[in-house]
Formats: C-alpha cells, structure tokens, sequence
C-alpha cells in the first residue's frame, strides 16, 4: 500500500525545507514498512486512553461534531414547534413516546439542553479540546503537550459530563425529562425543579473540571514547550487565541463551579443560597430556611458565561486569521495589534458579566458602569475583526472552501457584534432584554460566526489530520447552503424582537396579541430554512466521512503541504504527523508566522523555518531513528 | 522527539526550569492550577459576604460554632505547612529518610485536622445544626466541607508519594524533589484557605 503513496516534493523548493521534509517523508514511508518489527501500542493505549495529543483532539473533534448533530436535531424539533405550533410529527413524537405534539415542558427541555448541549459539549470541546489540542503543539514544535496525561483525563471528564447530560434526557423521560430551565438555569426555578436539573449540574461539574484540566495544560504548554526561535511575536494568531481563551476557562470557570456547589446544596442538602424567604410554590409557601438570594446565581454564573462567549469566538478568531492569511497570500495586518486586543479582550471580558442583567434592578451605578465597560470591550473585537478586513485589501485571494467560510465569518460576525451593542446599552436593553433580538445577536455571533469558523478549520486542518482534503465542490455546495438557510432562520429574529416576541415561549409567541402577527409572518419561514440547514450539511457529512474512510484505507491525496502554508505544522510535520513526538527534526523558526509573498523570494511563502539560506543544511537524523507512528 | 516502544516520548522541562521562563513545567501548572482555586474560593466568599450583607441577622460563629477545635485546628494546619517543607529541603539535602519522617507528619497532622473536623460537625449534629438550618450553617457546611475535600485530596497524594510514589526517588532523585514541591505549593493553598476561613466563619 505504501509504494503506491505519492510524495509530491516541489522541485523549486529551497534545499534546506526540501531536506526536511523529504526526510520526514521518508521516515514516515520507512516506518510504516518497517514498522511491523517494533513493538505496537496496544489499541487501548492508542486509540481509548491515548496521551497523543493529536489523537486526543480527533476524539474531542469527533465527540463534539456528534454533539454539534445532537444540539441541531434538538433545535430542529424546536423549529417545528415555533413554526407550526401544535401540529403532530413523527420526529418529535419518536423522541418523546407521544403523539407527536410537543407538551410547553418538553420544549423547555429542548431549549435548556440546546442551549447546553451547543455551547458546553459541542462549540468549546471542538475551538478549543479539537482544534486546540491537534494545532497548538504542532504550530509552537512542541512534541506534545506539556502534561499528556492531564490532557487524557481531560477527554475523560468531558465525554462523562456529555453522557450524563444527555441520559439525563432519556432516562428522566417519566420523571420530568431533562433539564427544563435554561442553559442558565436561573433559580429559584432551577432549585425547584425536576430531578433533571440536579443531573445537569453533576455534568457541568465535570465539564469544569475537564476544562479546567485543559486550560492549565495549553499554558504552560505555550509557555514552556515553544520551539528553538519561536518566540512570541513569531506565535500564529491561533495560538495567541488559544493562550488568550485557557486564561479565560481557567479563570472564569471556577465561580461556576462553586455557583455550581450551591445550587447542588440547595437541592441535595435543602439548604437556601438561591431561594429568598417566602417564597410560594404551587400556591404553598415553601418550607425552607429563606434569606437566600436569587441574584447571586446570575452573578456567579455570568462571572463564567460572558467570558465563555470569547471563549468561543477567540479561537473562531485564530482560526480565520489563519485561512485568511494562508489563502490571502499575505501577512495580516497589523498582527500585534491583533495579539493586543485580544489580550486586552481577555481582561476586559472579567468585567463585563452584569450587563446580562440590567433588567434585575441591581441600580443605576452598576448599570453605567457595567454599560461603560461593555462599550470598551467592542474595541478589541473590531479591531480584530477591521485588521482581517484590512488584510483583505489587494490580495489574489484563493477562493478555495476553508476560506469562504472563513470571509463569511466576517460580516456575520460583525452582525453579531453590532447588534449586540443595542443590548450592552441598559436604556434600549430595556425594551429588547429576553426579546428574539437577543436570540439572533447571540446566534449570529455563534452560529454563522464561530460554526462557520469551525467548518472553515475543519477544511484547513483536514488534510493535516488525516492526508486527504475534504472534496471542494462539495464544500462549496456545503457552504453556500448553509450561508443562505442560516441566515435565514437568524435575520427575522431581529424583526421578531423589535416586535415584541418574548424568548422561551413555546408556541413562537403566536398566544401574544402584539406579538401574533410578526411571529406568524416569520416563523414557518424560519423553520423552512432550519430544515434547509439540515439538508445542506449532508454533503458535509458525506464528504468528512467519505475521505476519512479513504485515508483510513491509505490513499492520501495531499503531499504535506498543500495550502502552500508557512507555520510549523505544515512545514515541519508530514500529513498526517509521524505518531507520538510530532516531528523528526526538532524544528527550529528563524520568522515570523506569516511571510508571505515576500520580495525576492523562490516562493509566495517562506515557511517559519527557512533561515533564508544562512545556516548548514539541518542535521540528519540517523536512518535508524526510532519512530513508531 | 520521537516515541518509544510505549509511546512515551520526551517533553522538555519537566525537571529542569526552562532557562528563559526559569520555571519547570509542573511548578507552572500547579500556580496556575491555584489560581483558579483562589477563584473557586473567591466565588465562595463573594457568596457569603454577599449572603450575610443581606441578611436581618447573622448568627455569632463563636457562640453557634466551636471555636476551640477549630483554634487547635489552624495550628495543626500551620504545622503540617512548616512540616512539608522540611520533607522538600531534606529531599534536595539528599537526605530521604529524614526527608521521609517530615511528610509522614504532614500526612499525620492532616489525619488529625480531619478528626477534629469530623468531631466538630458531629457537635453540630448534636444541636441539629444541618445545612438546611439557616443559611450561616449552609454556608459552614458548604465551605468547610469544600476545604475538607481539599485537604482529603492532598492526604492522598502524600500518601501515594509515601507508598508506592516513593520509588521515583530511587531513579530520579530530583524529579521527585519537584513533586514534592508541587504538592507542598497545594498544602500551603489549603492552609491558607484555612486561614481565610477560620476568622471569617468563626471570629467575625
């Protein structure tokens, strides 16, 4: 099978890159001959409890995209809700044992594990445990990373939590189901809801815990494990993103977790952190001790959430930065004021949690300060997001998959962005707060923004990962689908708002005599496109598992560069990497990560490791280097 | 940079410090890993500052709890910090034995926190003082069962490292020095919550 792999090796390349990487290559060819002899890791070890972090990062990848499948089936059973309020369906009625008429308490349900499932087990796990932990190592030539066995157990809490959070589902079918308030579980309901509710915070605690796992590890990963030469203004603007965003969950998880603990006392131990004196359930005045305060919750809890949100736009961030530079063919503009911002991004975004909640009469101060501090943090996003725009500026631009998605990040993140300050402003937050409005904001931000930056990283790594690129038409039919439903399913959501229809409501609003008429002339639209969606991620799903399939019976397309990329992990590393230990040559970086198009060069590009012809070709491994892949 | 049979491979740094950053890799991860333990706690007594700034009345914790177990308590704690430092400076002494005595009186005074811990709550029971009861008795429990978990955690690690961790020393001398550095870095977290919590539950 080996003999029929073709290595492409770019006869104009300078010597010193060529030697480098034909001797991967044939190292990579010689170990997979040879490789027989060596003694094999047993499957357990390699593939269950790896400590490889690339395999580590396909399994986050893998968990999180079924996830990701999971939450939009949940939110396809929603949309036909809202869409066609009351009507029986099949899908709906297989998922609950019933008619097919979903029941007000089984919508909540549906929202509060979308809302969970998308952000906590599919979004994060994939930015930061897929992406984060497959590229970080390769593009800083690290040989992994600093602690592979925190990095194991981290998968190990993730896909617990994510397994709990689900049978949460199924197994409480009889018992109320589910989770049924909100991903952010505001008490005093969350307290005294069904048993559901106690299983979601039994999975966040271990969701915290894996990332908290994670977030130590790619620091001191970054810090201590970065290459000969590269030093920090030569980091990729991903890896900058992913250091940005494990400050971000290490700091900012832990008031959940002790918010976490309380509301887990409250509903274990009977005690009453979250539930005021006298409060009355069900027409009885609740037999408990009282004197608790429902407001600490949304201030523990927002503490975590409105740094999660840059959480999961940061590494969106990195990613795109990346595709557009690679198919750009130039540098980014302005890339320290790029690593500025988003580390002033970082820090401003501890500061920020309460403007979430303007509504709950915390006082006028707060609310200007909150307000003030809200209005700062949208400097760093656009500066940002204008340095990418700007870099766009005069270049060929290569229209290849990743990067479409990677230029529709941009505007609808702006989208995003811009009609978030509407809600950051307490006056107008007044009239929109809990309105549709801030389900598209928030959407437009997560969803055409950071999916399609994940969908962009997943057609730029994909020939990383496994030597195969990911179809181009069909990508291309993938993306252009996908661009036109979701923004039609998240652009009336701001006509909605403005209207007056309330979030959560489960027959879309249509009960509400201002609301009726907007909900009615949107919705059913709304929901056409959600199933859109639906049909134009099948060529997606074809395409990934069609290749993965091919290259698991080795037939390998790409050579180990083939987005002509400078940053380490394509020009150091075979596609896909040698196993364990990354790299043959321990690489060495003499530039910047993204010298592209650069006066007087062989090439469009000089990788991170071209010395421009300065130093002796790199030492030679000896032939009988152990490498077991 | 490649792997071995096992697939164990090399990473860097972790026993010598990395000349510019002058760190080894755990040392980094422990702070770190404190740092979002100092949030965790924080978070806690945000809570109760914010709890008891709002409450009618608050009970007197030295009058409702039991200020003298909890006063012997800080200075086992305290001791048991002092101890585990000298088990570290013995180590890089190249003194194991003697290394050996002043972590199993670590172990030991963590063992005697625990007791007078667990005592402590059972003359709560006693006066059916529960969690539920109001919510400074929620906020006790919650905390210093919280605290108690760590300083659990903590005993176990010290007692692998007396047991079957021990062998490390036998081969690589100085990367058990390391660790028993990292988990005295931890033990003075513990104690320090300890410190924090003592006056705050007990004394004001």
């Amino acid at each position: 099978m080996a003999q029929k792999r073709q290595v492409r090796v770019g006869s104009q390349w300078m010597y010193a890159r060529d030697a480098e990487k034909a001797l991967s290559e044939a190292l990579r060819v010689m170990n997979e001959e040879e490789g027989h002899g060596a003694p094999q890791q047993s499957f357990i070890s390699k593939y269950v409890f790896s400590q490889d972090h690339k395999w580590i990062g396909v399994q986050y990848g893998f968990t999180a995209l079924c996830f990701l499948l999971f939450g939009f089936f949940l939110m396809i059973m929603m949309r036909l809700q809202l869409g066609w309020p009351g009507e029986h369906f099949w899908i709906i009625g297989k998922f609950f044992h019933s008619e097919g008429a979903l029941l007000p308490e089984q919508y909540n349900q549906l929202g509060a594990m979308h809302g969970t499932i998308m952000v906590f087990l599919a979004i994060v796990p994939l930015a930061v445990g897929a992406f984060g932990n497959y590229v970080v190592p390769l593009q800083i030539g690290a040989p992994d990373m600093a602690f592979p066995k925190l990095n194991m157990a981290s998968y190990w809490c993730y896909l617990p939590g994510g397994l709990i959070m689900l049978a949460s589902m199924f197994v409480l079918q009889t018992k109320g189901g589910g989770a049924q308030s909100g991903w952010t579980s505001y008490p005093p309901l969350s307290v005294i809801a069904t048993q559901g509710q106690t299983w979601w915070l039994v999975g966040m605690i271990f969701l915290i815990t894996s990332s908290l796992l994670g977030s130590v590890n790619f620091i001191v990963t970054i810090i201590q494990l970065r290459a000969k030469g590269m030093t920090w203004d030569r980091l990729p603007f991903f890896v900058w993103a992913q250091f940005v965003t494990s400050f971000l969950l290490l700091l900012a998880f832990p008031p959940l977790e002790a918010a976490g603990v309380l509301q887990l006392m409250d509903r274990v131990a009977g005690t009453s952190f979250f539930l005021p004196s006298g409060l009355v359930v069900s027409g009885e005045v609740l037999k408990n001790a009282g004197g608790g305060n429902p407001l600490l919750w949304q201030h523990l809890f927002w503490f975590l959430a409105h740094p999660e949100v840059y959480v999961l736009i940061l590494p969106a961030m990195g990613i795109v930065a990346e595709v557009i530079a690679n198919n750009t063919r130039k540098s980014l503009w302005g890339y320290r004021s790029m690593v500025g911002a988003t580390v002033f991004l970082g820090f401003m975004s501890f500061i920020v949690w309460a403007h979430h909640m303007f509504m709950t009469g915390m006082g006028q101060v707060i609310s200007a300060f909150f307000q003030t501090t809200t209005m700062i943090i949208s400097i760093p996003s656009v500066i940002i997001l204008s340095a990418l725009f700007i870099t766009l500026w005069g270049a060929s631009i290569r229209f290849t998959t990743p990067m479409l998605f990677a230029l529709a990040f941009l505007p609808m993140f702006g989208i995003g962005g811009l009609t978030g300050l509407p809600l950051g402003l307490a006056t107008t937050d007044i009239h929109l707060h809990d309105t549709y409005y801030v389900i598209g904001h928030f959407h437009y931000v997560v969803a055409p923004g950071t999916i399609f930056a994940m969908f962009a990283g997943i057609y730029y790594w994909f020939p990383k990962v496994t030597g195969r690129k990911l179809d181009d038409t069909l990508g291309k039919i993938h993306f252009w689908g996908s661009f036109v439903c979701i923004n039609g399913i998240f652009m009336p959501m701001f006509y909605q708002g403005l209207a007056g229809v309330s979030r959560r409501l489960f027959d879309g609003g249509i009960q509400y005599a201002h609301a009726k008429a907007a909900a009615e002339a949107t919705n059913p639209f709304m929901s056409a496109a959600a199933i859109g969606l639906f049909i134009f991620q099948l060529p997606f799903i074809y395409n990934f598992f069609a290749n993965v399939f091919q290259a698991m019976r080795g037939k390998l397309n790409v050579g180990a560069n083939p987005w002509q990329a400078t940053t380490l992990e394509w020009v150091a590393a075979t596609s896909p990497p040698l196993g364990h230990g990354n790299f043959a040559v321990a690489p060495v970086v003499f530039r910047g990560p993204y010298d592209y198009s650069i006066p007087g060069a062989a090439d469009d590009y000089l990788a991170q490791t071209d010395d421009g012809g300065k130093a002796p070709a790199p030492v030679v491994a000896p032939p009988h280097a152990p490498v077991v892949a | 940079m490649s792997a071995d049979a096992h697939g164990h491979i090399e990473i860097p740094y972790t026993v010598e410090p990395r000349p510019d950053t002058g760190v080894y890799n755990g040392k980094l991860g422990v702070w770190l890993f404190l740092a979002s333990e100092v949030m965790l706690f924080g978070a806690l007594f945000s809570s109760l500052i914010l709890i008891r700034t709002g409450a009618a009345e608050w009970p007197k914790g030295w009058i409702e709890l039991h200020p003298i177990p909890a006063t012997v308590n800080t200075f086992v704690l305290i001791a048991s910090s002092v101890f585990v430092v000298m088990g570290w400076a013995n180590l890089r002494l190249r003194k194991p034995q003697v290394a050996r005595m002043w972590i199993a009186l670590t172990l030991l005074c963590g063992f005697i926190f625990m007791g007078i811990k667990a005592y402590e709550y059972s003359l709560s029971f006693e006066h059916h003082h529960f969690p539920s009861t109001s919510n400074f008795f929620a906020i006790y429990f919650t905390m210093t069962g919280l605290h108690g978990l760590h300083v659990l955690g903590g005993m176990v690690v010290f007692t692998y490292f007396l047991t079957t961790g021990w062998k490390m020393y036998d081969h690589e001398p100085r990367r058990f020095t390391n660790r028993i550095e990292i988990v005295g870095l931890y033990w003075h977290f513990v104690d320090l919550v300890w410190i924090f919590l003592f006056p705050t539950l007990y004394l004001l």
